[in-house]
């Protein structure tokens, strides 16, 4: 199982800042983030090497944060690699409710990691089609 | 469970009694200060004239203006010898007003606030802990005189200094608070800070609200944050301070003590005395004050008279939860609006945090509200989709029950500002 850490913030100047340097204190490594938002307010999200540790040092500053299962799915970094885990989801009617992606090795091996409403679902269609998926320690290994 | 059975319980027609002879001798009293002396003189009317307790009607109101206009001195009915304590409002909204009281006046607060405490089920074996101001407000030391009448230990905390409440909560072992509402939500948060949970880690067992108009959402959220019963405190500095009205255990209104004070409702608008029942400001005339008697004295204060008995057996009749202060009142858009209706609305919507405020703006001649709320933490769940619907679902919430239609921002928990006395929640930056 991987986990993601999402933070609620408001949009306004300075609130990255605060967030990373919680996260840097806590000796809390990201592998990647995302930000989303509407004008006023936002969600970041952070995929780290130690997930528990980043939310308990979020909360304790008493930041709006939350731990949520998502999916690692590893494809290859080439052309057609999104395409060929899209077109798992498409076909078997998956709604992807967020989703970013980032490169492990350059031209080798990336990383999308999926958010979606039906996990379970979502996962053992993945491991159906025999795509790699990763737990925590391997996002904490990389 | 009566501090003082026989008043409480007093069959309506000797209470009734009781308060004609009292308001008699009020009024006679009441004509040796200088301000009710020329006042008696300009309407020639005599106190002798009051035959029956209706009488009172012909009489003008008593207005906060007046107690400005007379500032210090002006409603003394005794030489400054006899006077021993005085309470001065901040003058934050006007110019500063005084309360004077003999030594008789401050025994007749203590007793009453004692009343209200033991009936709520305080008890000499309790352990007090009184969080609000002291000082020129009546709050800290009406409750000081009062529970110490009625025998609880008292620690006189004071307002603020949020980590030391909690402290001196544990090392006392307090078992009843008296807590401003809004400050009992923040100080929630402080809880967590700190690790303690008061409903497993403290011996709370009663809360006395008051001081600000707080909705029945308020109430609850309060007994259940911290696992104690609450009741809600009425009182204005006018007079005394606290111990005018107070809930029982039936929470169903409050109770004014009418031995003590006469209680009337008018229409805000034409001055005319409404039936029981009816929602208007209260106007309360003192029945058992010395130095400083008030007659007919307008509070500004919006409620409604329930005249049916208690299932408690008190014969005082109660009044409804303020529903704010006419003052309190804003208008947006042509509409009347209640602060007590927008804290109402928020409180019983479980994901909103304990910390809001309603910012009124005029942009381009047009006004606008916008409502920033804090979001409680243990409720994100993490996406975006989820803050847009909450923030759908509190706007729908307001316009509702308000009928303009506010822009909501959500915030993050924590981030607005505390206030540890009565908080502000409506900013009104409309230029008039």
């Amino acid at each position: 199982m991987a986990h993601q850490i999402s933070v609620f913030v408001e949009n306004k100047p300075g609130r990255l800042e605060r967030v990373t340097e919680i996260l840097a204190k806590a000796e809390v490594n990201i592998r990647a983030f995302t930000v989303s938002g509407t004008y006023e307010y936002g969600v970041m999200k952070f995929l780290v090497d130690q997930p528990d540790r980043a939310l308990e040092a979020l909360r304790s500053h008493g930041i709006s944060a939350h731990k949520r299962e998502i999916i690692a799915a590893l494809m290859e970094d080439r052309p057609g690699g999104l395409y060929r885990i899209a077109r798992i989801f498409g076909q078997r009617r998956i709604n992807i409710e967020d989703a970013y992606g980032f490169v492990i090795e350059d031209k080798k091996q990336a990383v999308l990691v999926i958010d979606v409403e039906k996990i379970g679902e979502a996962k053992k269609v993945l491991e159906e089609e025999r795509v790699a998926m990763l737990k925590d320690e391997e996002i904490y290994a990389l | 469970m009566f501090w003082e059975r026989q008043i409480e319980k007093m069959p309506r027609k000797e209470l009734e009694k009781l308060q004609l002879a009292r308001l008699k001798k009020t009024l006679r009293r009441a004509a040796k200060s200088p301000f009710y002396g020329q006042w008696f003189k300009r309407m020639k009317w005599a106190p002798e004239r009051l035959k029956k307790i209706e009488d009172l009607r012909a009489l003008p109101f008593t207005l906060k203006e007046d107690l400005r206009k007379e500032f210090p001195y002006g409603f003394l009915t005794l030489p400054l010898e006899k006077i021993v304590r005085v309470h001065s409002s901040s003058g934050t909204t006007g110019r500063a007003t005084a309360i004077f009281h003999t030594v008789h006046d401050l025994e007749a607060w203590a007793n009453l606030v004692a009343r209200c405490m033991y009936m709520v089920g305080v008890r000499k074996t309790d352990v007090f802990q009184n969080m609000v101001g002291y000082g020129l407000f009546t709050g800290g030391l009406g409750f000081q005189y009062g529970a110490e009448r009625l025998g609880a230990l008292t620690i006189p905390s004071g307002s603020g200094n949020s980590k030391r409440q909690i402290a001196l909560m544990k090392d006392f072992g307090t078992t009843v608070i008296h807590i401003i509402p809004s400050y009992a939500l923040h100080l929630i948060k402080v809880f967590e800070e700190m690790g303690v949970d008061p409903r497993k880690d403290t011996k709370l067992r009663i809360a006395l609200i008051g001081a600000e108009p707080h909705s029945e959402a308020t109430r609850q959220r309060i007994e259940e944050m911290y696992g104690v019963e609450a009741y809600n405190s009425y009182g204005l500095s006018e007079m005394n301070g606290p111990g005018v009205a107070f809930e029982c255990p039936e929470k169903e209104g409050m109770h004014v003590w009418e031995d003590d004070f006469l209680v009337e409702i008018i229409d805000p608008q034409t001055g005319e005395v409404l039936p029981d029942g009816a929602e208007g400001e209260l106007v309360f005339t003192t029945l058992n004050r010395e130095a400083m008697p008030l007659i007919r004295y307008r509070s500004k204060d919006l409620a409604a008279i329930f005249p049916e008995p208690c299932r408690c057996g008190r014969t005082h009749r109660r009044i409804s939860r303020i529903k704010g202060r006419s003052d309190d009142m804003f208008i947006l858009k042509g509409v009347n609006i209640f602060p007590l209706q927008i804290d109402t609305v928020l409180m019983g919507i479980p994901e909103v945090g304990t910390n809001y405020v309603t910012i009124l703006e005029r942009e381009n001649y047009e006004d606008r509200m916008i409502v920033r709320v804090e979001v409680r933490p243990e409720f994100f769940r993490g996406d975006l989709r989820q803050l847009n619907e909450l923030q759908r679902r509190i706007t729908e919430a307001l316009r509702s029950e308000l009928l303009v239609t506010p822009k909501v921002e959500l915030v993050e928990p924590d981030s607005l500002p505390k206030s540890e006395g009565k908080a502000v929640r409506v900013i009104d930056r409309r230029e008039m």
